[in-house]
């Protein structure tokens, strides 16, 4: 695929990221729309999967650790094929299989359930750790927001990607610089993430614009040190391509109004 | 009932002849392997022990997403950090998605001993059991412990194994396990003691004992908390009238409280449970903590008694 046409895909996926949204009344899409080009690069040009058998045995595996950017994530799978975009209208609905956060019982393709944070990058590590011992050639891939890095158990899981030399696994980690109640140095500053990272053992690589499409390609491409857990640190915008939820705090875990809604898909047209 | 092992000992000589008859059982453990006895594992098949160093929150997790590969990790520690600290893991990385990973915590309720009230968990069962689709499982012996072990390599989905610190008697080898299904180990008339964990051997040591007082006691080995065997707790309670439920954990959330969400509203007899009663644990030698929180088999007999009176 060109880098033009997954540009198209980043440009649908935000679409159905204000859609889903606005329909439900709720969700967030402000970390959703930060995080498009690291999901749309991992699972279009690094990802063996198949939409067909979402279980294949030989298939690679992610884990949305940011778990509240579900929307993003249902319109990547289904964009991809893994179920039909119809479910979209069922979003956080009852007996709807597109839970408010993913629900691994319940989406074809998703292969852990997140949302309580701080936990995802352990179920890569065990993804990782098992790939190994079984003698597979599976790539792991795990997406992080920057607030769960305050998430104590995010650093047991990134010092054991470290002692266990899981070259196999790729962190993500979506820095955009908000949480809820405000930046994160506002918050619980995280210091010095990118030395933090490399103390703890990992491959580093920052990104200047993670939403940058040609960035975030490069740096997916960029092969993994032998033995060392890489680490793509991608800079990106909360809320990005909408220009009123751009970089605004309270766009974290609000949905769009019918007006809000119709202006955001004014500006993402193609 | 001669010898004497404890179920962390026996936990660890049957995951090291689990690891020999089914190559998918990994282990891990938060630098406990000594104390959880999964050393035994490590010895023999040390490619497939995972050390997770003291991080029990990972220690979970990391399982969860190993169980996704095909693998059956056992993940264990002290119940404490597993069932406690971990909870939240438990609760979200592996049930919620009903991933297939046992959880075998060792070092429950006050039997621990010198270690003190930090380290004694007595709300273990109380945790798992509330969680949905949470198989919850304390084996009363070496003998049973084993058989569990290798009945939870069978099963598919999450569960819990509680294990303890002390050694304790071991019964007849040969008498059924199967998850689920209550085990009668004493026929009685006029009150039914259902107990788990060490409090069985104490139980039966106190049937005995109630027999000198003209009372006839049932002893049933209710190993698995969830599912409950509903049905044989049922007939027994009817059959005996008096119901007395032995564990040693908080009387709040364990295996009475199991028992009295069977029989409410279903069955009237007269119910007591033993166990801690709502306070923490203290350092002692085992034996003596034990009586301290009235868990000996002359204690059981007496209030047992009171009960009946009562």
């Amino acid at each position: 695929m060109t880098t033009q046409s997954l540009s198209e895909v980043c440009r649908q996926v935000r679409r159905d990221i204000i859609n889903m949204t606005a329909n439900a009344g709720s969700g967030h899409p402000g970390g959703s729309l930060s995080a498009v080009e690291l999901m749309v690069g991992t699972f279009y040009t690094q990802m063996r999967v198949n939409p067909k058998n979402p279980q294949d045995p030989a298939r690679d595996r992610f884990v949305l650790s940011k778990g509240h950017a579900a929307p993003c994530y249902y319109g990547v799978l289904a964009e991809m094929g893994f179920f039909s975009r119809e479910e979209f209208q069922n979003f956080r609905q009852l007996h709807s299989i597109l839970q408010g956060h993913p629900d691994a019982k319940k989406v074809p393709g998703v292969d852990a359930s997140t949302g309580s944070l701080g936990q995802g990058v352990s179920i890569a590590n065990g993804m990782a750790l098992a790939a190994k011992h079984l003698g597979l050639d599976t790539k792991v891939f795990c997406l992080c927001g920057d607030g769960e890095c305050q998430e104590g158990q995010i650093w047991e899981a990134f010092m054991a990607a470290a002692h266990y030399h899981l070259d196999n696994l790729t962190v993500m980690i979506d820095w955009n610089g908000l949480q809820i109640d405000g930046t994160n140095d506002e918050v619980m500053s995280l210091g010095d993430l990118p030395a933090k990272l490399r103390a703890f053992g990992f491959d580093v690589v920052e990104l200047p614009d993670g939403n940058d499409l040609s960035q975030v390609l490069s740096a997916l491409e960029i092969p993994a040190l032998p033995g060392r857990p890489k680490c793509i640190l991608a800079h990106t915008v909360k809320g990005k391509g909408v220009s009123y939820m751009e970089n605004q705090v309270g766009w974290h875990g609000k949905a769009p109004n019918e007006e809000q809604r119709q202006q955001a898909l004014k500006e993402l047209e193609g | 009932m001669s010898e004497k092992i404890a179920t962390r000992e026996a936990y660890g000589n049957a995951l090291a002849e689990l690891g020999q008859v089914n190559d998918k059982v990994v282990v891990l453990d938060a630098d406990l392997a000594g104390a959880t006895k999964t050393g035994i594992f490590k010895k023999a098949f040390p490619h497939r022990f995972f050390d997770m160093g003291i991080a029990e929150a990972d220690l979970v997790a990391t399982a969860a997403g190993m169980s996704t590969m095909g693998l059956i990790p056992f993940a264990s520690t002290f119940a404490m950090f597993g069932a406690g600290r971990a909870y939240e893991q438990v609760r979200n990385s592996v049930a919620y998605p009903k991933f297939n990973v046992k959880l075998c915590m060792s070092h429950a309720g006050v039997s621990v001993g010198e270690d003190g009230g930090s380290h004694q968990c007595i709300e273990d069962l109380a945790l798992m059991r509330v969680i949905p689709g949470m198989t919850v499982i304390v084996p009363a012996d070496a003998s049973e412990t084993r058989k569990a072990v290798f009945a939870l390599a069978e099963m598919q989905g999450p569960a819990y194994l509680r294990l303890a610190r002390l050694a304790s008697p071991v019964f007849e080898e040969d008498y059924p396990f199967e998850i689920g299904k209550a085990n009668v180990l004493r026929e009685g008339t006029d009150v039914v003691l259902f107990a788990c964990g060490l409090m069985v051997s104490e139980s039966l040591a106190a049937a005995e004992l109630l027999r000198g007082n003209g009372v006839s006691a049932a002893v049933v080995n209710v190993h698995t908390l969830k599912p409950i065997d509903a049905e044989c707790v049922t007939r027994y309670a009817k059959q005996c009238g008096a119901v007395v439920t032995v564990e040693e954990h908080s009387v709040i959330g364990g295996l009475g409280d199991a028992v009295a969400d069977v029989l409410m509203g279903n069955v009237a007899c007269k119910f007591r449970k033993i166990g801690v009663q709502d306070r923490f644990g203290q350092s002692g030698k085992a034996a003596d903590v034990l009586r301290e929180y009235g868990l000996t088999a002359d204690q059981i007999a007496a209030e047992t008694l009171a009960s009946l009176k009562g």
